[in-house]
């Protein structure tokens, strides 16, 4: 089942074409992800998914329906967000913050349900985040306060999980954790998920295709192994990439070029 | 404490106030002139024409201007935003000012001319910053609260405009006018008149409260949440600003509760707005009527304007509970 319809997206900031004539689906399940290199329109995508931004041409449906018959309270049953981390100062608990995430099932006056209770317990168990359930969200690192904002976005309830550079600024233990954490989302809930990455490796190794953004345009949509090839890698981001094959899985994956022998 | 025990602890504090007031001033009333039973006529006419009512007004201008502040705190994510941020006051101010410099002495349905034209001034400017907002295609709280700001400054200076031209003794009446207070609401028509603005303003917050919540922690994720956000800004900036504006245009910009009473009870009671919004109503309603019986009797027979004693009670109240609270926030 097709989750995720975009035909013939366009998008334009003022006068500046962000996204153009941007096609592909996702179905129900998959792990997407969003690459390409920077200003290709990777998170106005996202946000245009979520009906964050607004006012592009062409068609995008969700679960077969276009986006903009929905109600807010709707889309948000079946979409939830994870924002790139902001650093911005949110002066509730942690679980405050992801009972939040029941929003579209709360009325005005009623208290909390017996059901928003297990959601949040749950979300906060799978994400382990239950440890530090009564801290302050300012308290929290980043790695820590990404896992919350996941697990507000699993409290959602929603099927499909739209996800702005989950890892970037996480060190190598928190996007080990992270990554373990989509995974597991993924694999056990059954949730379809779409991040946008700016780590190829993390994409190659973790999802089940890849579509590369360039200049607003799909410049590749395929399983991960195919756009592991240089001249495909050239045409999206324009300079060469060296690549070597994963010791432990097989895959082509990309390590630093180390600086020619004359600079040093 | 837990949240259920301070918002009881603020309901019997608020309880108490409004039932002491009442009793507390320069003459004399015994409890018994509630049933008309009084040696003296002027006792029940002093309590049930002059000070109920001025009771009933000072909790209701407390309880809408608190109220607004943290709606407006909430909806601009922004700690110093207060209910005249959006030009509500200014605008208000500018209908008194230009009421007091025509000398026009009238009142239709017993309200005074001076709080028809403010109540007047405080619409335009909430249309004004409305339509601003609209013209620049949606609902930015940025472009609202720039164009409040601007609506403000210009209209501030229309009214130092109109003092510098009017007489002596008018523009003493338009400084006054613009300290706020309660000594000019004194009868039931006017709390009559201001009711149903600020019984339906604090409904509709109280009824946005998990909406609210959701805004402070940034506009995209409260929309992925499913906040209809354009619709429920709108909503309270109407809301509050109604509220506002009629009791502004009967009492006067009256100042510091709306800014300080959200704070004093998010100190209290933290940052949830289904127990903020509560608190803060109770809170401000209270504070308002305590400082106005304040007012009225610290120098009698002269009154202070309420404002004044708003700021200098709240302040150092502020201040401590700020310091004394440290860890916590």
């Amino acid at each position: 089942m097709t989750v995720i319809r975009l035909q013939s997206f366009s998008f334009r900031l003022g006068d500046k074409p962000i996204l153009r004539d941007v096609s592909f689906a996702v179905e129900k399940g998959e792990y997407l992800a969003i690459v390409g290199p920077n200003g290709a329109g990777k998170t106005t995508l996202i946000k245009c998914l979520d009906r964050l931004l607004t006012g592009g041409t062409g068609e995008i449906e969700i679960c077969g329906r276009p986006l903009r018959k929905y109600s807010q309270k709707q889309l948000a049953r079946l979409i939830s967000y994870v924002p790139q981390a902001d650093g911005r100062v949110v002066p509730f608990t942690v679980e405050q913050f992801v009972l939040m995430g029941r929003y579209p099932y709360l009325s005005p006056f009623s208290a909390v349900s017996h059901e928003d209770r297990r959601a949040v317990a749950e979300a906060l168990q799978l994400t382990g985040t239950a440890e530090f359930a009564a801290r302050l969200l300012g308290t929290l690192s980043g790695g820590e306060r990404q896992k919350v904002y996941i697990a507000a976005a699993l409290a959602q309830g929603a099927e499909i999980v739209l996800l702005d550079e989950p890892t970037t600024f996480l060190d190598y233990r928190h996007q080990a954790e992270v990554t373990a954490l989509l995974g597991r989302i993924h694999r056990s809930a059954g949730v379809t998920i779409v991040a946008v990455t700016h780590d190829l490796n993390h994409a190659v190794l973790e999802s089940d295709r890849i579509v590369a953004l360039r200049e607003g345009r799909v410049a590749f949509c395929g399983p991960p192994v195919e756009i592991m090839r240089p001249d495909v890698l050239r045409k999206i981001y324009g300079t060469s990439l060296l690549l070597v094959e994963h010791p432990q899985v097989g895959l082509p994956v990309i390590v630093p070029q180390a600086p020619a022998k004359g600079n040093r | 404490m837990n949240r259920t025990a301070v918002l009881m602890v603020l309901l019997a504090a608020a309880a108490l106030v409004v039932v002491v007031a009442p009793f507390v001033g320069m003459m004399h009333v015994p409890f018994s002139a509630l049933w008309g039973a009084a040696d003296d006529p002027t006792q029940i006419d002093v309590l049930w024409k002059l000070r109920i009512p001025r009771v009933c007004m000072a909790l209701l201008a407390g309880t809408a201007l608190a109220t607004a502040g943290t709606a407006f705190q909430a909806m601009f994510r922004n700690p110093l935003a207060t209910p005249f941020t959006l030009g509500v006051s200014s605008g208000a101010s500018l209908g008194a000012a230009i009421c007091i410099h025509l000398g026009w002495a009238f009142s239709v349905l017993r309200f005074s001319g001076i709080s028809l034209f403010a109540f007047a001034g405080a619409m335009v400017s909430i249309l004004l910053v409305y339509g601003l907002t609209r013209a620049r295609g949606g609902s930015s709280t940025a472009t609202m609260l720039l164009a409040g700001v601007a609506i403000s400054f210009f209209f501030s200076s229309l009214i130092l405009c109109l003092q510098y031209l009017s007489d002596f003794t008018r523009t003493f009446r338009m400084l006054r006018w613009v300290m706020g207070g309660l000594e000019g609401a004194v009868s039931f028509d006017e709390v009559l008149g201001v009711l149903p603005f600020v019984a339906s303003g604090c409904l509709i917050v109280l009824y946005l409260t998990h909406e609210m919540n959701l805004i402070t922690t940034g506009d995209e994720l409260a929309a992925s949440r499913g906040v209809a956000l354009g619709r429920t800004k709108l909503v309270l900036f109407f809301a509050a600003s109604l509220m506002v504006g009629a009791v502004v245009a009967v009492c006067g910009p009256i100042g510091f509760v709306g800014l300080m009473a959200p704070h004093i009870c998010r100190l209290l009671i933290g940052p949830e707005h289904r127990y903020l919004t509560p608190a803060v109503m109770l809170f401000g309603g209270a504070f308002l009527t305590l400082c106005d019986t304040l007012a009225r009797t610290v120098i009698a027979p002269t009154e202070l304007p309420v404002g004044i004693i708003t700021a200098l009670l709240g302040g150092p109240f502020f201040l401590w509970l700020l310091l004394s609270r440290r860890s916590e926030f």
